[in-house]
């Protein structure tokens, strides 16, 4: 299997922090002190926390080969659907790396401020001008802080509307994220099941929404990859029996240039620009989940918000019906440096992004159909689900195809997501994978599907080439060792 | 473009594979009339060298660093970064993976969470830290939430010293819930006043900030007393860890929770994201927390190896009856946290918290010699109030001409502190500069 990327090499063990060290050591080069000490009640101090010492060079050895246990985008294929993996640009990072940009202090006065407050106002007409809708706040630290947003501004604008409703609706196809955050403002989420092709119909809404519902929470393009073609027709259902239409858009990259949100019938709309707009993920975070809205639900929008007039720019909290703060300032500035950068250096050619995000998704679905069971056999868009079926015969699932696919140096699609489809394999390859790259990928997947009939036992004891073999994680649940 | 890899070729054998004519086929699926009619009609993209002129310019008129002797604080700290540090947080590997679902291939980012999460819990005296929150506002929003679970009362008890912005996310958080929000004032010292807490029978929880947003060291001993005697919980809150490299920490003190924004640890200010919401508490409450936790467990082989662990609070297993709808947390900034706190270690950590108290109580003596007093006596870390006096508007227009960013107006939150002002001093403040402030404000 040389052609493939995975190879054992030598790895480096690496004790945690506090079983390394000295006291007295340290990696931080003090200021001189240039004034007199001050005394400090004793009560109130104490020796410092039990830190391990360590030198700068035991530092840079510690987290040098911890980062060598990582698997990442920069060192291979990393096709988690519904996540959106795409190469994430360098130069974007110099760019939030400016000594300007990362030195200011959010309280800077106002005339300091211009080309920050700038800065997120262009990135705003940007995010308006490829949603098409309207009004914009960069303010949520991630996608699901932009669905809490988006459920305030329902819960909000019901509220306005005199009487509050008490159930959302969230179709099976939706996020995972989306019922807690329906929960998190009061309300109840109704779940609707999509119809036998994957999408949801018009039907199956029209049987729940009711007087007692406040709204509906779609994701379009679906966790099944399809795109939710009724959705417009939903739309106007749910308006006219007196409900909003919240969409999660963290597949939004599978439609850029191509949809128009607001003709979708879409009140609110969630981005994630650690997804379509290529900032790293950094491991989980911190990412940022704008939301943008019609502009009759811009008076909701999050305070504060930046202002312009004349080329002059403001932050302003004058907005009394808003939903109020979410962030402790205006959300994560480093994390909508890099989007727009991004957003700058592709132009138009977002469109091709999405395009090509599509094309990389049909291509595998093309290719793999036959070798796994496709629930759902049909063009998809940025991202197409697989399930395990007909390996189950040989006894092997798709935890343990895909912890054989991480030997060939594959990292793992999304599984068992959506719940929807039973032992589901959640494949978005994105655009900026080449096809000799897709080619291999696909080789591995067939490979694994081959060993899945003849020799179902490598699979089970997959993987051997990483670090670590399986984890025992009902171990680590029932004995929780959260702390050394 | 350069982050594109296809060739017209590629794409033309793809499509044949597919079975689509060209491109716009394959979106065969969206109706007619939900297509974007004109395009994207977005700026020519531009090349790598136009890009670094148009951050450039924009970043133009920001101060670059050093050009203004800055005493704002406030919740987004100056301090100097170590080289070592942005060295080692800029790796690829630590950049680019996704949450660790696949522990085998993550066990960089897992090993390196849970050595933050210890690092955090016995910085804050607790016994389990989460993995980190968005940033330290909604870090307390999420921590009031956890209490109202906690002990199933529902009336929230905030000082008005909190962070005036936490206080707003908290009131948005809170605001659906139906859970009643108290704000308890403050003392003529500058610490809260507790003696109006509501009865028992209702009050879930009190939450205070220490040090305060007015710099004091609060008396969260007192707190958690008055807290316990309630059966509510004491959640302490803070906006600047380093402060516990020096004073005793929350847990030790009683409190239950402890949460606060991490970005002193390594992070640039970054106009005020991304930081970290640090979150600890004690192991009864665990599984009750919001966010992501990993954990220690053995593979197959017996040897040592990390877990996302306790997934069955989390919104994806639990869904609408989760703890909170926290998906990710600020996992690249809680690593960096955790490499500012292992490069400080025990003894640097005391000696700059130390370094930064010294620098502090140099200025507020020199400013009270040179007629602008403090306006509390409790004891502070690094920020104080002073009394700037009238005129102060126009004293602190001049100061900016004079490069000098003298702190932060109360008013806006605190109208009876007129012309009180916050002021914020660290280790990157000489001696120099301060006596530079002294000399200009000096009647």
């Amino acid at each position: 299997m040389n052609r493939f990327p995975g190879a054992a090499g030598l790895v480096f063990n690496e004790p945690l922090l506090w079983e390394k060290g000295r006291p007295g050591r340290t990696a931080f080069s003090l200021p001189r002190p240039d004034v007199p000490a001050a005394p400090l009640p004793e009560e109130l101090t104490a020796d410092g926390p039990d830190f391990p010492d360590l030198s700068e060079p035991e530092l840079v050895r510690h987290y040098t080969r911890l980062s060598q246990w990582n698997f990442c985008v920069d060192s291979g294929l990393y096709p988690l659907g519904s996540c959106t993996m795409k190469y994430n640009p360098k130069i974007n990072e110099k760019q939030a790396a400016r000594p300007a940009l990362a030195g200011a202090s959010p309280w800077l006065p106002e005339d300091l401020a211009q080309g920050a407050l700038k800065l997120m106002h262009d990135l705003e007409r940007l995010l308006a001008h490829i949603t098409g809708l309207p009004a914009v706040t960069l303010q949520p630290a991630a996608g699901a802080q932009g669905e809490l947003a988006g459920m305030l501004i329902i819960h909000a604008c019901q509220r306005e509307r005199g009487g509050q409703r008490t159930k959302i609706l969230v179709p099976d196809t939706a996020h995972g994220t989306n019922p807690a955050s329906a929960a998190l403002c009061g309300y109840q989420p109704v779940g609707v099941s999509s119809g036998p092709d994957g999408v949801l119909t018009f039907e199956a809404v029209a049987s729940v929404m009711d007087d007692r519902t406040a709204g509906i929470m779609m994701t379009n393009p679906n966790t099944l990859g399809l795109f939710e073609a009724n959705c417009r027709s939903i739309a106007d259902l749910v308006h006219e029996r007196g409900g909003l239409v919240y969409m999660d858009g963290a597949n939004l990259n599978a439609v850029m240039g191509i949809v128009d949100v607001a003709a979708l019938g879409v009140d609110i709309l969630h981005l994630n620009l650690h997804k379509t707009f290529s900032t790293p993920h950094g491991g989980g975070g911190p990412g940022a989940g704008p939301v943008c809205v019609r502009s009759e639900l811009e008076p909701y929008l999050p305070v504060p918000r930046v202002m312009e007039e004349n080329g002059r720019y403001r932050l302003s909290e004058d907005f009394p019906r808003s939903i109020g703060r979410l962030h402790a300032f205006h959300g994560n500035f480093g994390v909508m440096i890099k989007a727009l950068s991004y957003i700058l250096s592709l132009g138009p050619e977002l469109k091709t992004v999405s395009q090509l995000a599509v094309l990389n998704a049909n291509y595998l679905r093309k290719r793999l159909a036959g070798v796994f069971h496709l629930p759902y056999d049909r063009p998809c868009m940025h991202e197409c689900v697989f399930t395990d079926r007909f390996q189950r015969p040989h006894k092997v699932t798709t935890l343990d195809m895909v912890k054989r696919l991480m030997d060939f140096g594959f990292h793992p699609p999304t599984i068992y997501f959506p719940l929807v489809v039973e032992g589901a394999l959640m494949i978005e390859p994105t655009e900026t994978e080449s096809k000799e790259d897709l080619d291999l990928f696909i080789e591995a997947l067939m490979e694994v599907a081959r060993e899945a009939a003849e020799d179902p036992e490598a699979l089970r004891r997959a993987p051997g080439l990483t670090k670590v073999r399986r984890l025992d994680e009902t171990a680590a649940a029932r004995k929780p060792r959260l702390c050394g | 473009m350069r982050y594109l890899p296809h060739t017209p070729d590629d794409i033309q054998t793809m499509l044949t594979v597919v079975g689509a004519d060209d491109l716009e086929a394959l979106f065969a699926d969206v109706p007619k009339d939900c297509r974007m009619k004109e395009g994207l009609d977005l700026p020519p993209a531009l090349t790598e060298w136009e890009l670094n002129a148009h951050l450039a310019a924009l970043a133009e008129g920001l101060p670059e660093p050093g050009e203004y002797i800055s005493f704002l604080g406030a919740g987004s700290y100056e301090h100097h970064i170590p080289e070592v540090i942005q060295a080692l947080r800029g790796r690829g590997e630590f950049l680019t993976p996704y949450t660790p679902y696949q522990p085998e291939l993550s066990q960089g980012t897992l090993t390196a969470i849970y050595e933050y999460q210890t690092l955090t819990a016995r910085l804050l005296g607790l016994e389990a830290a989460n993995a980190s929150l968005y940033d330290g506002a909604s870090a307390l929003a999420e921590a009031l939430l956890m209490a109202v679970r906690v002990t199933r009362k529902t009336t929230v008890a905030l000082s008005r010293l909190i962070h005036p912005h936490y206080r707003q996310v908290a009131e948005t958080y809170l605001r659906p819930t139906g859970c009643r929000l108290v704000e308890l004032n403050y003392l003529e010292d500058g610490r809260t006043d507790l003696n109006k807490l509501p009865p028992e029978g209702e009050l879930a929880v009190v939450a205070l900030q220490s040090p305060n947003f007015f710099g004091v060291i609060e008396d969260l001993k007192n707190g958690a007393e008055e807290a316990h005697d309630r059966r509510a919980l004491l959640v302490a809150a803070f906006t600047e860890p380093l402060a516990y490299g020096l004073l005793k920490s929350p847990g030790s003190l009683g409190a239950d929770i402890a949460c606060g924004e991490g970005q002193s640890f390594g992070l640039a200010p970054s106009f005020g994201g991304p930081g970290l919401g640090m979150f600890a508490c004690l192991m009864d409450h665990v599984r009750s927390m919001p966010g992501r936790l990993v954990g220690q467990t053995l593979d197959r082989e017996g040897r040592r190896g990390f877990v996302l662990t306790l997934a069955t609070r989390e919104q994806h297993i639990r869904r609408e009856r989760a703890t909170s709808n926290i998906c990710t947390n600020a996992s690249h900034s809680a690593l960096t946290a955790a490499m500012y706190m292992a490069a400080l270690g025990r003894t640097g950590l005391a000696a700059l918290a130390r370094l930064n108290h010294d620098k502090a109580m140099y200025l507020r003596g020199a400013l009270e010699a040179a007629g602008l007093p403090p306006r509390f006596r409790g004891p502070v870390f690094n920020e104080f109030v002073v009394q700037a006096g009238p005129g102060f508007e126009r004293k602190y227009q001049a100061l900016l001409t004079k490069k000098i960013l003298f702190g932060l107006p109360l008013r806006t939150w605190y109208p009876e502190l007129e012309d009180g002002c916050l002021l914020c001093v660290t280790e990157t403040r000489s001696r120099a500069e301060m006596d530079a402030l002294v000399q200009e404000v000096r009647p």
